[in-house]
């Protein structure tokens, strides 16, 4: 009893936590895909110099587990910086960063996938590099990667909470408040865990809509082609 | 027949690691005439065509489209691609766009044509492949022959002032071969000019008028199709043949 009237009494609290969970998740999705498009393209068409340095950075921070970049960030590079941004920012810039390495390899192996038939047939029409890429490869690899790349939603939605170490007031932050408040850590934590579950399969619902939106006739169906 | 040929190519060399796979090849190619490539497979007839639109760059050798030197620099490579019409074996029809879009695209963004003019342009060259009807169709939604026809209509789309066919029929099954090279006999006889690489013998000689053969990156014999058919001087044309014919049937006698 003691525990539903402590959940009760915390739920406003933790729900206003969504808003700040999902704004961190969208920046870090939307960051990792405007670094992580770009990146796959150079990777397979750009300057050598530029590839490399572009898997360097994929293999760093892919070996970095969340914390240690978030406190990296948080304690030292940006008060080094002399930059003051939020925790919220912070956290935002430090998930997308790491997405970004893991989007870099989608959308590569998507590109990939296509082979250079596509370039071949682009380019043999007249068409520029660059006007190749836009109009020929990336609507076609972009769709490719969808199924690839909603595994990143998930990902980042549950390593949101890590952002909870730099005070980030995200839903576990403020479930833990909570838990000091109501000394009623069992129905708090399940409350959280819930609402991360919910937000999920919400999420992934979006996703495999627009998945279906974005499928190609006669792609994918297995033996017929 | 005009003094310029439409297409020259020069003294042509290619390596790739060290192996070299054209090893010294020119010819001419005069407008209306359709030159046709046999040879066995590893021979680089694939690599010469892509050579030609340097789509591989060559190692030496020149490329001459109606006397004006092919060169491979960012700003005049694209405009002459776009005289070069290129048909590949595997078709490369762009999946993600219908057949009425992959023969506009580059109407659209190459060209910059207005839309209606290009959809319209796009609609006449599917219909002069036969396939006016299938135009809202996805690539995966065509049969082989029919997805190699909107690759042809999406080549001869920029006006090309030659053709290049890669092998046009050879992922093609048998049934499919014949709807593909009438389009082609049909583009020869409205005056095209074309280059083509194939296995199809009997097109060959229907169609050609010179036949080359190229084994080991140089061209060995050439002459009509009636002379390297049934007159072939190398031994190693002859070879060659007898074992096609043994893969695909002789030669149509008729044909000739």
């Amino acid at each position: 009893m003691e525990g539903l009237m402590a959940v009760i009494e915390s739920l406003p609290y933790i729900l206003s936590g969504i808003s700040v969970t999902l704004g961190i998740v969208a920046l870090a999705l939307a960051m990792g895909f405007a670094l992580g498009v770009p990146m796959a393209v150079i990777t397979i068409y750009g300057n050598r110099l530029v590839a490399q340095i572009i898997a360097g950075y994929v293999w760093v921070l892919r070996g970095l587990p969340n914390l240690v970049l978030l406190f990296l960030f948080y304690f030292g590079i940006f008060p080094l910086l002399g930059w003051n941004f939020s925790p919220f920012t912070i956290g935002a810039i430090a998930l997308g960063m790491r997405s970004s390495a893991y989007q870099t390899e989608i959308f590569r192996g998507a590109i990939q996938s296509l082979g250079e038939g596509q370039m071949f047939a682009a380019r043999s029409l007249g068409m520029s590099k660059i006007q190749a890429i836009w109009n020929i490869i990336l609507p076609q690899a972009l769709r490719i990667s969808l199924p690839g790349w909603s595994n990143e939603y998930p990902i980042l939605l549950t390593d949101s909470a890590v952002t909870y170490a730099i005070g980030v007031a995200e839903v576990l932050t403020r479930g833990s408040q909570m838990v000091t408040r109501t000394y009623q850590p069992m129905p708090i934590y399940i409350t959280c865990a819930i609402i991360f579950i919910l937000l999920n399969l919400g999420g992934m619902r979006v996703i495999h809509f627009l998945e279906k939106k974005a499928r190609i006739p006669g792609w994918g169906r297995g033996s017929e082609t | 027949m005009n003094s310029i040929p439409t297409l020259a190519v020069k003294n042509l060399y290619k390596s790739f690691k060290g192996t070299p796979i054209i090893k010294g090849v020119s010819f001419e190619v005069y407008q209306g005439e359709t030159k046709v490539f046999i040879g066995p497979s590893g021979a680089g007839k694939s690599t010469l065509l892509k050579c030609i639109n340097q789509l591989i760059i060559p190692d030496q050798g020149q490329v001459f489209l109606n006397g004006e030197e092919v060169i491979h620099s960012h700003s005049r490579i694209n405009f002459f691609r776009q005289k070069m019409g290129m048909v590949f074996q595997d078709f490369y029809l762009f999946d993600h766009l219908t057949a009425l879009q992959n023969v506009e695209v580059a109407l659209l963004r190459v060209k910059k044509m207005h839309r209606q003019k290009a959809r319209e342009k796009a609609l006449r060259e599917l219909e002069r492949v036969g396939l006016g009807d299938k135009s809202h169709l996805y690539p995966a939604e065509l049969s082989g022959g029919q997805a190699q026809r909107v690759s042809i209509a999406r080549a001869l789309a920029m006006d090309p002032e030659v053709m290049l066919f890669d092998e046009p029929t050879s992922a093609l099954d048998p049934e499919l071969t014949g709807e593909v090279l009438e389009v082609m006999r049909l583009l020869a006889q409205a005056g095209m000019t074309m280059v083509v690489v194939t296995h199809e013998m009997g097109f060959a000689s229907s169609v050609a008028d010179e036949v080359l053969f190229i084994e080991d990156g140089k061209i060995l014999e050439k002459g009509p199709p009636r002379q390297i058919f049934l007159q072939p001087k190398e031994e190693r044309t002859k070879k060659f043949l007898s074992r096609i014919s043994q893969l695909y049937g002789e030669l149509n006698q008729n044909h000739g």
